[in-house]
């Protein structure tokens, strides 16, 4: 089987959010690193490959962005995926994103297409949805558990109390869930070494309307102080929330 | 001149700070308490390479460069410095003595498990009546024709127990003082070997330090390492790399208290504002990132002259002498800013003002590095 997994190229989360005169985002200073969910939909699929090598016969890693994405795609080869592919296009919206994807995957084979089901910096959770309607590939979301047994993939996802195991043909697109792993795979060493001589393919994206403007960036409103008020003090926590808060 | 790291150097110091901050800081404070020998974790670290991360890739190493290794030791450092030490002494000791000095067998059957992780080595110079003077070596190292015969103790080990593979520096011409010096690799079960209890320290507690006992210990001739007499030479060849690390790990120190002190100081509330709104915390605040940025540098400066094959034995002793001294005051420091916090185990910054003092001692005293400086300076 051969995988392919979406990364994107995300500001760490800890970064402190600045924007350019409120119209473009400010990457002065900022460090990339790869979305936490794809970092983990890559992460289960190393461990499958490393667990079953016989059924694995390739990771991909593939993201659409510009140069500056190269070094989180070169990570992800230090953590274990065999080659990396940059479409080289500087998306706007979701849709671009699984468009540029899209255009690619309906040329190759891949058999397990794996995203994040959403990403730390715009949080759309569109990607994967978009993706798999585009291809008309079968596509399960929230996936928080993925294996192969006997040449066969067992997926589950959390429901309401309980748990949904699903099988499903393929190829398709898995919509990764927190779960799927316990962490992150720490790059070894080795990993970093030969992560220079893989492959990185940088490859012209495919011609695409873009249907998104960014009009302005606004930050959220800094909290109010908290107020604190004695428990046995209910009458004015009902006057606060009437008269200030106006919520009651 | 480029300050700037590589991507790799990037993606090294990342992989050390997430290790430390996933793997060692939940249950540093348990083990340092109950002195705890980190053996998974040191497992855990061995497997990500990190012990023989500077080895060459043909005898197993990561084939990484002594600046990402100065990048790692600051990272893991500023959690806990025993784990630290278990990484400098594998990787600047054993490891880089082995692949500098040892022949190509030697290479074979010790580097190689080495530089995988898969064993541990130990440095054994120091003993009870020389630590700083190490040309009075006082365990023998008789030439019995096919074989040698360990006789003495060593004090001070690290990794006594856990390494399977010691260093030993021993004296077979005592006439010739120094010059009668020999380096051996001894395997840890060898017959005849024993180990003091563990000592009970100040700080990095949970390091595994010992003396060990030699009493009629047979080494095979094969095991001497370099020509006859060549082993004074190859401790303080060693040793001169050994301070890089050790200076790396006093700077992870120091920056470990300085980011908690910083952290704590915008946390906390004195006089109706954060306490780092106080001019005599925030200057000393100041006076720590000053003393840091050039703790690193000379760090670095050392690691990159010893990258670019440059003479730099006066550059890691300013560096180790520099990093342990700034250590111990910026740890002081940062229990000062914590207050009475800082006084307890649960904020970390009294173990680092511990861990600091032994920088201090280790692998040449500060006066020891003074000695090497300014001989340097009448060259």
């Amino acid at each position: 089987m051969k995988i392919l997994v979406c990364i994107n190229n995300v500001p760490d989360t800890t970064t402190k959010i600045k924007f350019v005169n409120n119209t473009a985002f400010d990457s002065n200073g900022v460090q990339w690193i790869i979305n936490p969910w794809d970092e983990l939909a890559l992460t289960r699929a190393i461990e499958i490959k490393e667990a079953q090598p016989s059924e694995i016969e390739n990771i991909t890693v593939i993201n659409v962005g510009l140069a500056e994405a190269e070094a989180t795609i070169r990570k992800a080869l230090a953590i274990g995926a065999d080659n990396g592919i940059r479409i080289n296009y500087d998306a706007k919206d979701s849709f671009a994103v699984a468009y540029q994807l899209a255009e690619y995957i309906k040329k190759e084979n891949y058999d397990i297409i794996l995203c994040g089901i959403e990403s730390s910096d715009y949080n759309g959770a569109n990607v994967g949805g978009m993706l798999s309607e585009i291809l008309e590939f079968p596509s399960v979301s929230s996936i928080s558990h993925l294996d192969i047994k006997e040449g066969k993939l067992i997926l589950k996802r959390e429901i309401d109390g309980g748990q949904e195991t699903l099988s499903t043909q393929l190829p398709f697109v898995g919509i990764v869930q927190k779960g799927i792993t316990k962490e992150p795979k720490i790059p070894s060493m080795r990993g970093i070494m030969t992560a220079r001589t893989k492959q990185l393919l940088v490859i012209e994206a495919a011609s695409c309307e873009s249907l998104t403007d960014f009009i302005e960036f606004e930050l959220p409103k800094p909290k109010a102080a908290c107020k604190k008020i004695d428990p046995e003090n209910v009458r004015e926590l009902v006057q606060l929330l009437h008269n200030e808060a106006k919520v009651i | 001149m480029d300050f700037k790291f590589t991507e790799e150097q990037e993606m090294i110091q990342q992989a050390a700070k997430d290790f430390a901050e996933r793997e060692l800081l939940a249950d540093v404070i348990e083990r340092d308490d109950n002195a705890i020998f980190p053996k998974e974790h040191i497992k855990k670290l061995a497997e990500l390479g990190f012990l023989g991360m500077m080895t060459d890739p043909k005898y197993d190493g990561g084939g990484m460069d002594t600046v990402s290794y100065v990048l790692a030791m600051e990272e893991i450092s500023k959690i806990d410095a025993s784990v630290s030490v278990v990484m400098s002494v594998c990787n600047s000791l054993v490891n880089w003595g082995l692949e500098t000095y040892g022949n190509e067998a030697q290479k074979e059957k010790y580097l190689k498990p080495l530089a995988r992780g898969e064993k541990i080595g130990a440095f054994l110079l120091s003993e009870p009546e020389a630590g700083s003077d190490a040309t009075s070596q006082r365990t023998t190292a008789e030439d019995k024709g096919d074989y040698y015969l360990l006789n003495g103790t060593k004090n001070w080990i690290t990794n006594a127990n856990s390494a399977s593979t010691y260093l030993v520096i021993a004296q077979t011409y005592p006439e010739k003082k120094h010059k009668g010096i020999n380096a051996f690799i001894v395997e840890k079960d060898s017959p005849g070997i024993t180990l003091g209890p563990h000592e009970n320290k100040m700080g990095m507690r949970s390091s595994d330090t010992h003396s060990v006992m030699f009493n009629d210990v047979k080494v095979s001739k094969e095991n001497r390492i370099g020509e006859d007499g060549f082993g004074f030479t190859f401790a303080m060849k060693t040793l001169d790399g050994g301070r890089i690390g050790i200076a790396s790990q006093a700077l992870g120190i120091a920056s470990g208290a300085f980011e908690r002190a910083l952290k704590y100081s915008r946390e906390r509330k004195a006089f109706g504002t954060e306490i780092f709104n106080h001019q005599s915390v925030a200057f000393k605040l100041s006076d720590m990132a000053v003393k840091i940025e050039n703790a690193r540098n000379l760090c670095l400066k050392a690691a990159w002259l010893k990258d670019q094959h440059l003479p730099y034995g006066t550059a890691s002793a300013m560096a180790k002498q520099y990093c342990a001294d700034v250590a111990m005051e910026i740890t002081t420091e940062a229990v000062q800013i914590h207050g009475g916090y800082g006084y307890v185990k649960e904020y970390h910054v009294e173990r680092l003002m511990r861990e600091a003092k032994l920088t201090q001692i280790y692998e040449g005293t500060s006066e020891v590095q003074k000695i090497i400086i300014s001989r340097s300076l009448l060259k």
